[in-house]
């Protein structure tokens, strides 16, 4: 037990400092990178990273097909990876939890019509969706993030519903009531800080969720329109020269992996620490 | 309600108050109920004959889908009735204060002991948060928490169930209420802190001169602490008198047969089973009429049926039934 204690909060701290680091070059990228990751140099095509044949220290991570330094480009990539997923869970987490909350607490009608709005939103695939706004607005990183932020509210409003629920019939909150406290106050105060702990989690899952899908869309050429150095685009465009070049496909992928799995770990561990000072 | 003559003014007067839940079920079935200020007022009765729910409908806290009538509701010359929910907000945790039977769940986890009282009392009376932190630690003192300053910086996990139901008394006393609903508040406590606790609210009591509506099952904490009491069954109060009066000359069967469950060092013999009552509570849906205890009461007469009158034993002492006031020394003669 306790070894599987450890082993729990070792890989939360692995999930944090991997967002970290992400959260840091994404901030001070300009700082950080070797090279404009929008200069071209056409002298240096396809340059190996610096552990393969070929490789040298100018360009660690080599360069792509147009001679951006693939570092740079990777560096500014997670800006807009974090951008997308911070843009995203702020704007579903807001839709979604209002929603919830709202229908957890009031029940009846209101319920009503947030259980049908949930229903719809989860009959609605995303990605079709994410094709059709496009083909109408056109590609932008405006676009991306309002269209997964006004999709990925569900799992937000249905957790925040059914944790309202259990707390609305909480003592404590009887006890909110009978010391006289509005209905504002009591959803503000004394319920949502009370569910915090289950939407920090949701709010990780889905922050991986949308980076995820970010990638899937700039894959499919629906997401960040290029110059922009998002990871989904970087492995969009390293597929036709990935045969001869695999790095400029497996470093893309790498940091897209690492950087879901560290918020999946983080999130895993703010679950359990969160749960586990309610439960003592 | 007759018998009130020598406290021309009760705090909180209660007059044919019934509710009723959704699915048809009359939970309390007009009754009526005076708490004279100073005084504690006992509601006794088993679980589900509507003590909690007549004390959740004096604070207008029902849960939804339950709706309370009243003839009349008057707290401090106040008619209840007509108040907005705004307006009945103002009066609770300020006027009339609430404690409830689990202290385990009755605090916010996610705020400090003392966030959590200086919130009423801000709420209620204003001023800085300074001062209602103030006042917290006062009353934390006083209702016999050492080291108020330490408690008030500690979230509820940190206490133990006898700490946050004293946390929980001192909270409801913040905006020094005239009227305390106390919902079991020792139910689910240990015996020994059971009997801190009651010893606090009578300290309280005398001292505040605060009038506490007392809901309980237990009749050993009805006999130490209550001045008048209410017996409650099935939503109906079938009996009410001066505590004293009561324990002296049960005269509902109800009452009696609670009474017999109750062993009295010294006096219950060993050898004799100890009394109980046959049966469970009904569940009362509209159109029941006549007596709700006929079904388990040894002394049922084809006439319990009907409407069953409200007799008076001595001034102050009324119960619900057919039987003639002497019926207990009748049948032991």
């Amino acid at each position: 037990m306790r070894r599987f204690a450890s082993l729990r909060m070792a890989s939360a701290g692995l999930g944090a400092l991997i967002v970290l680091v992400v959260l840091i070059a994404a901030i001070f990228a300009p700082l950080l990178v070797p090279h404009d990751p929008f200069a071209q140099d056409l002298n240096a095509r396809m340059v190996p990273p610096v552990w393969m044949t070929g490789g040298g220290p100018d360009h660690l991570l080599g360069t792509d097909q147009l001679g951006r330094d693939y570092l740079s480009r990777l560096i500014y990539g997670a800006r807009i990876s974090m951008l997308i997923g911070v843009a995203t869970v702020i704007t579903s987490g807001l839709i979604g939890i209002t929603l919830g909350v709202l229908g957890g607490f009031f029940g009846g009608r209101v319920d009503d019509v947030v259980m049908f709005l949930i229903t719809a939103r989860l009959s609605i695939p995303l990605i079709l969706v994410a094709l059709a706004v496009v083909g109408l607005v056109g590609s932008s990183l405006t676009v991306v993030v309002m269209t997964l932020g006004l999709l990925l509210w569900d799992r937000f409003a249905v957790v925040a519903r059914t944790t309202t629920m259990q707390v609305r019939t909480l003592d404590y909150i009887a006890a909110a009531w009978a010391a006289g406290c509005s209905r504002s106050y009591i959803l503000l105060r004394e319920v949502i800080p009370n569910i915090v702990h289950h939407l920090v989690v949701v709010a990780t899952l889905e922050m991986a969720l949308a980076i995820l899908l970010e990638a899937a869309l700039s894959f499919l050429g629906l997401g960040v329109p290029p110059p922009l150095p998002s990871w989904g685009l970087m492995i969009s465009e390293a597929k036709d020269y990935m045969y001869f070049s695999p790095w400029v496909i497996m470093v893309p992928g790498v940091a897209l992996f690492v950087l879901v799995l560290g918020i999946n770990l983080l999130g895993d561990g703010l679950r359990d620490m969160l749960g586990a000072t309610r439960d003592a | 309600m007759s018998g009130q003559a020598p406290h021309p003014a009760p705090i909180l007067a209660v007059e044919g108050l019934r509710v009723r839940f959704g699915g048809g079920t009359q939970a309390v079935r007009g009754i009526s109920l005076a708490v004279n200020r100073g005084e504690t007022h006992c509601l006794v009765g088993e679980s589900g004959c509507g003590k909690s729910v007549s004390a959740l409908a004096v604070m207008n806290l029902l849960a939804r889908g339950a709706t309370r009538s009243a003839d009349r509701l008057a707290f401090d010359g106040t008619d209840l009735l007509p108040l907005s929910e705004r307006q009945m907000a103002r009066l609770r945790g300020d006027k009339m204060a609430m404690i409830f039977q689990e202290p385990m769940t009755s605090l916010n986890p996610a705020y400090t002991v003392g966030s959590q009282m200086a919130e009423v009392r801000q709420r209620h009376r204003g001023g800085t948060r300074a001062a209602a932190l103030d006042r917290a630690a006062e009353l934390l003192a006083k209702v016999g928490i050492t080291a108020p300053g330490l408690r008030l910086a500690q979230y509820p996990h940190q206490l133990s169930g006898g700490l946050r139901q004293r946390v929980m008394i001192a909270m409801a006393l913040m905006c020094d209420p005239q009227l305390l609903i106390a919902d079991e508040p020792t139910t689910a406590l240990d015996v020994t802190v059971q009997a801190q606790i009651l010893r606090l609210l009578l300290d309280l009591q005398r001292e505040l001169g605060l009038a506490i509506l007392l809901i309980t099952h237990d009749l050993g904490i009805v006999a130490r602490m209550a001045h008048r009491v209410s017996v409650m069954y099935a939503g109906r109060v079938v009996e009410h008198a001066t505590a004293a009066e009561l324990f002296a000359a049960p005269t509902h069967p109800y009452t009696h047969g609670l009474l017999d469950c109750v062993p009295v060092p010294g006096r219950t013999r060993r050898d004799v089973p100890l009394g109980s009552i046959p049966g469970t509570v009904p569940r009362i849906t509209a159109g029941f009429t006549g007596c709700a205890f006929r079904e388990r009461c040894a002394h049922a007469m084809p006439v319990c049926a009907g409407e069953v009158p409200l007799r008076e034993r001595v001034p102050g002492h009324a119960y619900e039934c057919f039987l003639p006031a002497d019926w207990p020394q009748r049948s032991a003669a």
